[in-house]
């Protein structure tokens, strides 16, 4: 399994920076936003940045870093296959990476690895703080990047509530939610579709501060 | 002559009170109608009702002729009025608040009109200041002002001298016969005070707890017959001994101010005036005069003598 | 007509008092600005609190088009209290002053002065929210930039794209502006009993508080009243800030997430300015005028 993982990382390796624009829509219950225009900006190992032009983005807590690349380490850890799953109509081998180093912030990640196409079309990661994040990938004209066309990120939400004194909000038109809604209420997703990659043209490391 | 007042049964109910009852009079054309009464008598409910500022329980007012309640803006045009302690807006000064009534009372006042008006006020060098700063007496200048720059036909006083010193309630009793007698007007005017009246008014209507007690000329007032005539002597003190030895002891009237008053029926001032010098007092002057307010306290204490005698 | 509007707008604009009002709108409105210029951040970590456990917000959150939503919030409870000043001083104040009985006895009707003074005091009344809203939203446009509007309600988030707001904010003015005007006709319709104002802009600011009272506590007893009191409708400025979500819970730019609730609100309001305008013409038409 270390040899697949090596070698997907390997592919993702030939991406030194990239600078995307994209759509991203926030799904989560608590919140009503638009799909706004997002440029999404990398730059090796793990510099990452997700703007909103002139706006105000919404991301999941903690997994700003929407990109493989800093989820793949080739070092410290240990790749345990765990057998094999159907992601979106491809069949995809499941690989758990557990982290040797007991100081990182990751607990475990699984990953779904498209083989043939060196591919990761899912995975799930649980670290200490912000608990347990699935991102589904799916690709277009930048596959041979392992760059995604489209990322599906998926957490835990908390309960939202703020005091209707604060809010002054007088109308109690609140119906009490069903069980299968208080469920459907815990989860969120952030979709964002790339449209243009623009791949290994540099970009400053003061960009990131 | 052309009726501008006409009043029938008049009446005013308030929730525990009767203000008015079945008052009737009319004013005539060029009229200074004195409109006398003690305090709560009724003048000021009534003349209130004749500016709409309260309606009739009953009755009927016409002014020029015309039904007050159906022709009220038409007569209104007509109508200055200066309701007790004339109030205006103490924020503005005097010309502002003269072209702004103005202008309520349906005329476009031109900058000439306006002083014109504050100069017949006496108020032209106080133009711009503001009315905050005016003594009661130019406020109260300033309310006949703003109740003549529309040139009415009709002037309502209601207690015009309320709070004025000497001097204001001269410049007013002065006013209102300019009004009348130079630019022909017609003024109702009331009061409870029957010293201002005595001096202005050509027909009087006393009225008391809310109804009239009298109405008509001035003079139609007294009974003819009589007067009462001042005399001023060399020596009041010895004039008064030899008239109260005299038969005329009886005729005696109240002293006032150094002059001795006498009341008898007009034809017999001859025969006064030979007493007189018979009895070697030395006259200075006599003077057939008679005073409405003798005749209002009479009335309205419903006394018929008059207790005051001086020695 | 014209000509008692005009002389009405003129005493209204001439007097000092009328003036307290900007000066109190742009006193409180520049100190909200200064402090949250200073501190906005700290103002903005606190609302941010709940939500931030889940999410991470980036972006300029404090930017003039909240700053005027929190400013709205807080100004549109207390500026009811400036337009009575004026509004239910129309009739106290004429009667205090003695200056009602030479005004009654001009030749205009009872009913064409009262619809002056009320079309003055609305005038007024628009003026400021004119003003309050140069201040609040223009002023702090320019001092703290435009953005995404981020809002907080009790139990969701609304995040309007910053071309999406501009409009909102013209409806939630106008709309303020009938909310304040229905204030003025309450002002109005009580400057008619007394002879001096401060009894009339108590108690304008007494039913506001009182029916604010009842319109927010959740007592079963006081909710079949709620819709049938004029603050309930007053606070609907806020719908123009929420949005309609489609199937797949993405948010559906240039909507109004219950349209309905707004002309419902609006409609309640116009009823009470109508009621109160009428029923001091009516009154005011039979009063004795004895001050």
């Amino acid at each position: 399994m270390t040899s697949l993982v090596t070698k997907v990382k390997a592919k993702l390796d030939q991406v030194n920076d990239y600078e995307a624009e994209g759509n991203m829509k926030t799904d989560v219950s608590f919140i009503k936003a638009p799909i706004g225009k997002v440029k999404v900006y990398f730059k090796k190992p793990n510099k990452f940045r997700l703007k909103k032009e002139g706006g105000i983005s919404l991301l999941p807590k903690g997994g700003v870093s929407v990109n493989m690349s800093t989820i793949i380490t080739t070092s410290d850890f240990v790749a345990l296959a765990a057998g094999e799953a159907d992601v979106e109509g491809f069949k995809t081998k499941i690989v758990k990476l557990l982290p040797t180093n007991e100081a990182s912030e990751i607990v475990i990640t699984t990953l779904y690895i498209d083989e043939p196409n060196l591919l990761v079309r899912k995975a799930i990661t649980t670290t200490k703080e912000n608990g347990t994040y699935e991102m589904q990938m799916s690709y277009g004209a930048y596959a041979n990047f392992g760059l995604p066309q489209k990322v599906i990120f998926s957490f835990n939400t908390k309960d939202y509530k703020l005091p209707k004194g604060i809010t002054l909000e007088f109308d109690d038109n609140e119906k009490p939610l069903s069980e299968a809604q208080k469920l459907k209420n815990k989860k969120g997703r952030v979709e964002i579709t790339y449209a243009n990659y623009v791949v290994n043209k540099g970009i400053a490391d003061s960009f990131f501060k | 002559m052309q009726q501008i007042v006409q009043v029938k049964g008049l009446t005013k109910l308030f929730k525990n009170l009767t203000a008015v009852k079945d008052l009737s009079f009319s004013v005539n054309e060029g009229d200074v109608y004195g409109f006398l009464g003690q305090n709560g008598a009724g003048k000021s409910t009534s003349i209130r009702m004749m500016l709409t500022l309260i309606e009739p329980t009953s009755g009927q007012i016409e002014l020029f002729g015309m039904d007050l309640a159906r022709n009220r803006r038409e007569i209104l045009r007509n109508v200055g009025a200066v309701i007790e302690k004339p109030d205006v807006y103490k924020y503005l000064s005097a010309y502002e608040n003269l072209e702004l009534f103005a202008r309520l009372s349906g005329i476009k006042p031109s900058k000439k009109l306006l002083m014109d008006q504050l100069e017949m006020v006496g108020l032209a060098a106080r133009a711009n200041d503001r009315v905050k700063t005016f003594s009661q007496g130019m406020k109260q200048r300033l309310g006949i002002g703003i109740a003549l720059v529309h040139n009415p036909q009709l002037i309502l006083l209601d207690e015009p001298t309320n709070g004025l010193d000497p001097q204001g309630i001269a410049d007013i009793r002065n006013l209102i016969l300019h009004l009348s007698r130079d630019l022909k007007k017609t003024i109702v005017v009331s009061s409870h005070l029957l010293s201002e009246i005595e001096q202005v008014a050509t027909r009087v209507l006393i009225i008391d707890k809310g109804q009239k007690l009298i109405e008509g000329n001035a003079t139609e007032l007294f009974d003819p017959a009589q007067t009462i005539v001042e005399l001023q002597t060399m020596d009041n003190v010895f004039a008064l001994e030899q008239l109260k030895a005299s038969p005329w002891s009886e005729n005696l009237q109240a002293q006032r101010s150094s002059a001795i008053l006498i009341k008898l029926n007009r034809t017999e001032i001859p025969a006064l005036h030979t007493a007189l010098a018979a009895m070697q007092i030395q006259l200075l002057s006599l003077q057939p005069r008679h005073s409405l307010e003798d005749f209002f306290l009479q009335i309205t204490s419903g006394n018929q003598h008059v207790d005051t005698y001086t020695n | 007509m014209w000509t008692l509007i005009q002389i009405e707008l003129y005493k209204i604009f001439r007097r000092p008092r009328t003036y307290i009002a900007f000066i109190a709108v742009a006193a409180l409105i520049t100190i909200i600005q200064f402090g949250l210029k200073l501190d906005g951040k700290s103002y903005t970590d606190f609302l941010m609190k709940d939500i931030g456990g889940t999410m991470e917000i980036d972006g300029n959150i404090l930017n003039g088009y909240l700053i005027c939503y929190i400013m709205l919030q807080l100004l549109l409870v207390h500026v009811p209290l400036l337009v009575a000043l004026i509004a239910a001083d129309m009739i106290s104040g004429e009667a205090n002053m003695g200056t009602l009985r030479l005004l009654i006895s001009k030749p205009f009707s009872r009913t064409e002065l009262l619809l002056a003074k009320f079309f003055a005091s609305t005038v007024y009344t628009l003026l400021l929210l004119v003003w309050l809203a140069i201040l609040a939203l223009f002023l702090s446009l320019w001092i703290f930039g435009t953005g995404d509007m981020f809002l907080m309600k009790s139990s969701y988030v609304v995040l309007l794209s910053e071309n999406d707001v501009f409009w909102r904010y013209v409806g939630a003015f106008v709309f303020a502006a009938l909310a304040m005007v229905t204030v003025a006709a309450l002002g109005f319709f009580l400057s008619i009993f007394a002879e001096n104002s401060i009894g009339p802009i108590v108690a304008t600011m007494s039913v506001i508080v009182f029916f604010t009272i009842l319109s927010t506590l959740n007592i079963p007893i006081f909710n079949a009243l709620k819709p049938y009191l004029f603050t309930t409708h007053m606070i609907s400025w806020k719908e123009f800030f929420d949005i309609q979500v489609n199937d797949a819970n993405e948010a559906i730019v240039g909507s109004i997430q219950n349209p309905q609730k707004i002309v419902n609100s609006a409609l309640v309001l116009v009823l009470h300015i109508i009621g109160f305008v009428g029923g001091s013409i009516w009154i005011f038409n039979k009063k004795d005028v004895l001050s």
